[in-house]
């Protein structure tokens, strides 16, 4: 069986060796996807922490479901790799597939919107029914840059947060406004250890040929 | 829903998503409907457990089976050749990059009321017990003749014109015995049937390189499952369709066809929307009065909480019963995946026998293959026709799959998708067309 890093997987955890041979760092890499409501922000906020743009009438971008971006917590080279839905949350036939595996999610709703926050909580259910027991799920209320215009309240979500283990931020993928921030609490609450976290998760492989080189560890600029 | 489509799918079974997944790509605006809550058809992984008991009608296990999400089973038993057409098109398409697998332990085959494992390598050869000693070394010079072959070029065909003469002739060739034959066509080249001993040697040839190309891919048999079960394939498929501009609605009945001058298909209906398109792809069942029955297949779904017996404990195995063993016109198959798979809770295995109907008490054909997977826990038998669409659909633009056949592996499903396709767009799909644009989506 293949052991390399692998999406939809594990934790690699495996400890590369500097050239000088005294510095360690771990790699980790994670599958964390996007869950919400249509035009919530999804693919802004994946757009804005990994390319740093937002556009105010952003067409779903075809071909763009898939994207990593890499952030250093202390010792550790935190890989993400990020699944958007692909629109297909729109009629409600996002395939279970998506979410399968998944080491993280964000739980997005749009403060101005109070249907979105109930389907947030939806969402929520469903993850902790069918997602890993060890998913560390965000909620996060974008488009806080609308906030004069808001109706979910602040403190009636993070009271819902608080009551079911959810890291909670407002974001707004408009202004950059803790985007980086709620990626880098979940890396922090994800655990790192050699993937004692994830017993029970598959150990399959992936069918490309070249699995093992693909390394993205230059990111501690 | 009101809008107009290139195309429209119906069902998302694996041919079908697949077909959407490539009609997206290939720029065609596409909307894909299912009936069901659920991705996949006939080709869906059921989960969680009660929900296949209930299928049946089978009253609840409770608690015996541990958690019902854990368990995600097959209707349809099939394995990936891991050099077969399947597994090209997942790696075409990045589709792959959704998906996760393991080998199949081993590959068996039926012999005399035993099972026999189908050697991997010399080493295996010299210690099986499937053939003797002699035989051995008949069957060494006829697998080194297969592999040098070069269909084109005739000096590696040594005086043999493989697309003239037939099977059996090449057999005679090499003197092997009934028994080798049986096992090679049969385990190797995967026949259901003997009818290839009279056809030219030529597909023979290449099916038994099939074999030892994918057993050179992974090692210890030449298939693939996926982990989660064979519904994550259309799951997969779906997405890509989806990533390129496709919209997805489940859950929504189709109530009509509509066609338009000279039979030609103008649209869906589904209560009072309508939505308008050029074609339709679809599955048998959206459109019983295009399609005729072929035949029909068994197949039993079982629960155990072991694996088969003499095939050192492997958690996943096939078992190919030739039919001469039993008796019979086609093979009986026997299929075995487990918690391995992620398609049964802790400790649990999902075996699965299935074969060509061929009497009127099919129940009792299986037989064989049910002995090898005693004790069974729990057993569930579907009885399905094999439907194929009664015309080309090039007049009414309706495109239509046939139901997934009898084979072990995804070979036919591919072929058929691949012609569906070059039927409905007049021309080959082109690969070109997603690799340059999903290599950039991995930046
Ligand atoms: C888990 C499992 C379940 C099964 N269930 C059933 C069942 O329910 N009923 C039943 O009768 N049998 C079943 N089988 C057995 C299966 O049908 C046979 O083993 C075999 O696939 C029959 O082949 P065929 O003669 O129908 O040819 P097909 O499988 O129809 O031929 C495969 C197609 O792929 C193409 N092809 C094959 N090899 C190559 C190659 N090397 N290169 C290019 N193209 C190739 C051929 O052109 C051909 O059209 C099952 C097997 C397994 C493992
Ligand atoms: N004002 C504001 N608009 C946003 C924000 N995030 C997204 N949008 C807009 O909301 C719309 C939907 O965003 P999109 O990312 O496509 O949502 P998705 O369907 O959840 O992926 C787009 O017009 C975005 O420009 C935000 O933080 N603030
Ligand atoms: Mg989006």
């Amino acid at each position: 069986m293949a052991t390399t890093a692998r999406s939809g997987g594990n934790a690699s955890g495996s400890t590369a060796q500097r050239p000088n041979g005294t510095q360690q760092n771990k790699n980790c890499q994670f599958k964390l996807v996007l869950l919400g409501e249509s035009a919530v922000g999804k693919s802004s906020l994946v757009l804005r922490f990994v390319k740093g743009q937002f556009h105010e009438y952003q067409e779903s971008t075809i071909g763009a479901a898939f994207l990593t971006q890499t952030i250093c917590i202390e010792d550790t080279v935190v890989k993400f790799e990020i699944w958007d839905t692909a629109g297909q949350e729109r009629y409600h036939s996002l395939a279970p597939m998506y979410y399968r595996g998944a080491q993280a999610a964000i739980v997005v709703y749009d403060i101005q919107n109070q249907d979105s926050f109930q389907r947030a909580k939806t969402w929520v259910k469903e993850l902790h029914k069918q997602a890993s027991p060890n998913i560390v799920i965000a909620l996060a209320g974008n488009k806080a840059d609308l906030s004069n215009i808001r109706v979910v309240e602040y403190e009636e979500a993070k009271q819902y947060a608080e009551e079911n283990g959810l890291l909670f931020m407002e974001t707004s993928a408009k202004t950059g406004m803790n985007v980086n921030d709620i990626f880098l609490a979940i890396a922090k609450k994800l655990p790192k250890n050699d993937g004692a976290h994830n017993q029970g998760a598959p150990a399959g492989r992936r069918l490309n040929d070249n699995e093992n080189n693909r390394q993205t560890n230059n990111c501690c600029k | 829903m009101n809008e107009e489509y290139d195309a429209i799918v119906l069902g998302t079974g694996l041919k079908e998503c697949i077909l959407s997944g490539m009609l997206s790509v290939s720029g065609k605006k596409v909307l894909h409907i299912d009936r069901n809550k659920y991705y996949g058809g006939e080709s869906a992984s059921i989960t969680p457990l009660e929900e296949l008991f209930q299928r049946f009608n089978v009253e609840s296990p409770g608690e015996k089976y541990g958690r019902g999400r854990d368990w995600n089973v097959d209707l349809i038993p099939k394995f990936l050749m891991a050099n077969g057409q399947l597994v090209k098109l997942l790696i075409h398409t990045g589709v792959t990059r959704y998906l996760e697998f393991k080998s199949i332990e081993g590959s068996y085959v039926y012999k005399g009321g035993k099972i026999a494992k189908v050697p991997v390598d010399q080493k295996e050869a010299l210690a099986s017990d499937l053939m003797g000693m002699f035989e051995k070394r008949r069957f060494r010079n006829f697998l080194v003749y297969v592999q040098d072959f070069k269909e084109d070029d005739p000096k590696t065909w040594k005086d043999f014109d493989p697309s003239k003469s037939n099977m059996q002739a090449l057999y005679d060739k090499f003197g092997l015995d009934k028994n080798t034959q049986d096992f090679t066509g049969h385990a190797l080249a995967l026949f259901r049937d003997d009818e290839y001993l009279n056809e030219p040697a030529a597909n023979t040839i290449r099916r038994i390189k099939l074999y030892s190309d994918s057993l050179a891919r992974y090692g210890k048999s030449p298939y693939l499952y996926p982990m989660y079960g064979l519904g994550e394939l259309p799951q997969g498929f779906a997405r890509l369709s989806a990533i390129y501009g496709g919209t997805y609605m489940l859950d929504k009945p189709i109530d009509e066809i509509v066609l338009g001058e000279g039979g030609k298909v103008v649209g869906v209906r589904s209560g009072d929307e309508v939505a308008k398109c050029k074609q339709i792809y679809c599955d048998p069942s959206y459109v019983p009065d295009r399609v005729r029955k072929k035949g029909k297949v068994i197949r039993c779904i079982c629960i155990l909480d072991h694996p088969v017996a003499n095939t050192k404990d492997a958690l996943s195995t096939q078992i190919i019963i030739p039919q001469k063993q039993v008796g019979r016109k086609s093979d009986i198959y026997v299929s075995l995946v487990s918690y391995t798979h992620q398609v049964a809770a802790k400790g649990w295995f999902v075996g699965m026998v299935s074969t060509t109907v061929e009497s009127d008490q099919p129940e009792n054909e299986i037989k064989p293959g049910l002995d090898l997977l005693e004790p069974i826990a729990q057993k569930f038998i579907t009885i399905s026709d094999y439907l194929e669409p009664i015309d080309n659909g090039i007049d009414s633009q309706i495109f239509i799959s046939e139901s997934y056949d009898a084979t072990t592996h995804f070979e036919t499903t591919c072929l058929d998708v691949l012609d569906i396709f070059k039927r409905g767009t007049g021309e080959d799909f082109d690969f070109s067309k997603i690799k340059h644009e999903l290599g950039d989506e991995d930046q």
